[in-house]
């Protein structure tokens, strides 16, 4: 296998001069076939472009005003972000928590305890299922039987019953999102070297003793990694916490209450969005959204790259 | 501790792992329980083949959301396709280049920015210079959810060949563009093949793209200029709405298309284990 991939890596050296000038097309069809990540790459720069050139009049506007301004009043032209923000935030961190009890064990199952076999196969069919339910499915399932149970809930701890609300929203994302942390992290748990852990299992450590002591210290930065996954996921989910959040425009004080997300209000707004300020305010609101969850997403992209590429090898 | 204790603790936390892998099971088959109890008393041969019908009225289905979804992702797999592919070749063929390396990122990129952003983009920049909402833009919305996931299987396949099928076609003095097309590519079909699969999945699954492109259309639009319906559409709009009929119908056209998703992923799963070439 090693071979293969250092064969690979440098593949331009590999083929002998002689044969690529035997070749004649072979620059030409190199340089047409480059056409396409250039255009591929174009294309992701113009997005990045057109989003930032929208949103600059924005920034320019308003200024810090948007990021921190706490009203959202597009009929008198107030433009203030912050509730999205903060309902952005809100939600996905306690998504991410919620998710977290669940995605871990999921992980510690299939990367520990059943590498193989029938259960095995059983659980990966669980999280390949609950990530490939449509987002349209899981927000109408929220809102017919999750908010109802949100209900109850807000009734025993004494809150206003809305049953939308952050907690709703949160719940739902929490379930959503456990298949990105829980793959990711099973697959960090297999790249444990099996010697390390036989050795703490020759001392005569348990199961769980050989997994708080071993396994998980020396995979802690993939299983990291993954939970980052998790919330950059969770940070763009769109239709389901439209759908269960009660859409709000006020800057959310408890977690029983509607609020609003940055992807939420883009998806009430924008088609509606008839003043100029209201539909620019909105394009900067998802630059910002991309900035996020991109950054967040590279970045666990390449602590998960450097551990099979370094010691985890 | 004891080292019966330390046995019990072992044991325990065994248990709690199997009960929270209990809870999300249980998540799951309450999802797809109520879809399928609820949706299942909806969905027979006239929900399926027939137009939508106003409140009050007995009947009706979701024709224009399967035709309009279909219509979209096809088109949106015609634009995503190509270019997705031959990016992966190029990908996996010259790994080093900087062009390469730029092209990996724009994927990442890609991948994770939020399928509403990819909304606002197609937007900007298609239903604004058309001077209006049109099928046409979303399936432009889900080629751009596309293209990532078919550039990333194709690279891989592709990567996975083993060098000497390349040097044997060089060794016949085979041109380098019949390499690529007669050799690498058929040999990497089912790979491909899976890829196209999942990403056709995702995007007839997707709604916040084709929120603001294609719109949604009450009737059955074949016209990829004019506003069109799709099925995640009609689940929002239906879900919205008060109406106790209308949520019956969301349940229905919600079941339609998770089976239409799960019946697209087992098939990836299918195409690629059965039609593997092997070396």
């Amino acid at each position: 296998m090693q071979t293969v991939e250092t064969a690979r890596a440098d593949d331009d050296a590999l083929t002998p001069p002689a044969l690529k000038e035997g070749h004649s097309d072979w620059p030409s069809f190199k340089k047409f076939l480059g056409l396409f990540p250039l255009s591929t790459s174009m294309l992701v720069v113009g997005m990045a472009l057109t989003l930032l050139v929208q949103s600059y009049v924005v920034f320019r506007e308003l200024g810090h005003l948007f990021l921190v301004g706490t009203e959202w009043d597009p009929v008198y032209g107030s433009y203030g972000a912050l509730p999205f923000l903060a309902g952005t935030l809100l939600t996905s961190v306690l998504a991410l928590l919620l998710s977290l009890p669940l995605s871990m064990a999921m992980a510690i199952l299939l990367g520990e305890y059943l590498r193989s076999g029938l259960f095995s196969s059983f659980l990966q069919g669980v999280l390949e299922l609950l990530a490939g339910i449509p987002s349209i499915v899981y927000g109408f399932w929220g809102l017919m039987v999750l908010v109802p149970f949100v209900r109850v809930l807000q009734e025993t701890v004494g809150a206003p019953t809305f049953g939308v609300s952050v907690m709703a929203a949160s719940l739902l994302l929490a379930v959503m999102v456990t298949p990105y942390a829980a793959s990711v992290g099973a697959e960090v748990l297999r790249l444990v070297p099996q010697d390390l852990k036989e050795a703490a299992y020759a001392l005569g450590a348990t199961r769980l003793e050989v997994l708080l002591g071993v396994s998980l210290p020396y995979a802690r930065s993939g299983l990291f990694a993954g939970m980052m996954l998790s919330f950059g996921r969770a940070l763009g989910e769109t239709m389901a916490v439209t759908m269960v959040i009660g859409n709000a425009n006020r800057l959310p004080t408890s977690v029983w209450e509607p609020a609003s997300t940055m992807a939420s209000v883009i998806a009430n707004e924008f088609a509606e969005a008839v003043e100029e300020m209201h539909l620019l305010s909105l394009v900067a609101l998802g630059f910002l959204l991309m900035v996020v969850t991109v950054a967040i997403s590279l970045a666990s992209k390449w602590i998960i790259q450097h551990l099979a590429g370094g010691e985890g090898r | 501790m004891s080292l019966s204790f330390r046995k019990f603790l072992d044991r325990a936390f065994l248990l709690l792992l199997v009960l929270l892998f209990g809870v999300a099971a249980m998540f799951l088959l309450l999802l797809l329980g109520y879809v399928f109890v609820k949706g299942g008393g909806v969905v027979n041969l006239g929900f399926l083949t027939s137009m939508p019908k106003p409140v009050g009225e007995e009947g009706g289905g979701v024709l224009n959301g399967i035709v309009g979804s279909l219509l979209i992702s096809f088109v949106g797999l015609l634009l995503a396709v190509p270019v997705g592919v031959l990016t992966g070749v190029f990908l996996a063929e010259f790994p080093g280049s900087r062009l390469s390396k730029l092209a990996a990122l724009a994927i990442d990129v890609l991948q994770a920015t939020p399928s509403i952003v990819i909304g606002i983009l197609v937007y900007l920049w298609v239903v604004v210079p058309m001077r209006g909402f049109s099928g046409l833009s979303g399936a432009v919305a889900l080629s751009l959810i596309m293209l990532p996931v078919v550039a990333r299987s194709t690279e891989e396949t592709v990567k996975m060949l083993p060098p000497s099928l390349k040097e044997a076609a060089y060794a016949l003095g085979v041109p380098y563009h019949r390499i690529v097309l007669r050799v690498l590519l058929p040999s990497s079909f089912s790979g491909i093949a899976t890829g196209v699969l999942l990403s056709l999945s995702r995007a007839l699954g997707e709604t916040a793209p084709i929120l603001f492109t294609a719109f949604g259309s009450p009737y059955l639009v074949l016209n990829l200029l004019k506003p069109m319906a799709a099925l995640p559409l009609i689940v929002f709009n239906y879900a919205k709405s008060p109406y106790e009929v209308w949520h019956q119908k969301a349940w229905g056209a919600s079941l339609v298309l998770l089976v239409i998703v799960l019946v697209l992923n087992t098939t990836s799963k299918w195409v690629s284990n059965r039609w593997k070439v092997r070396f």
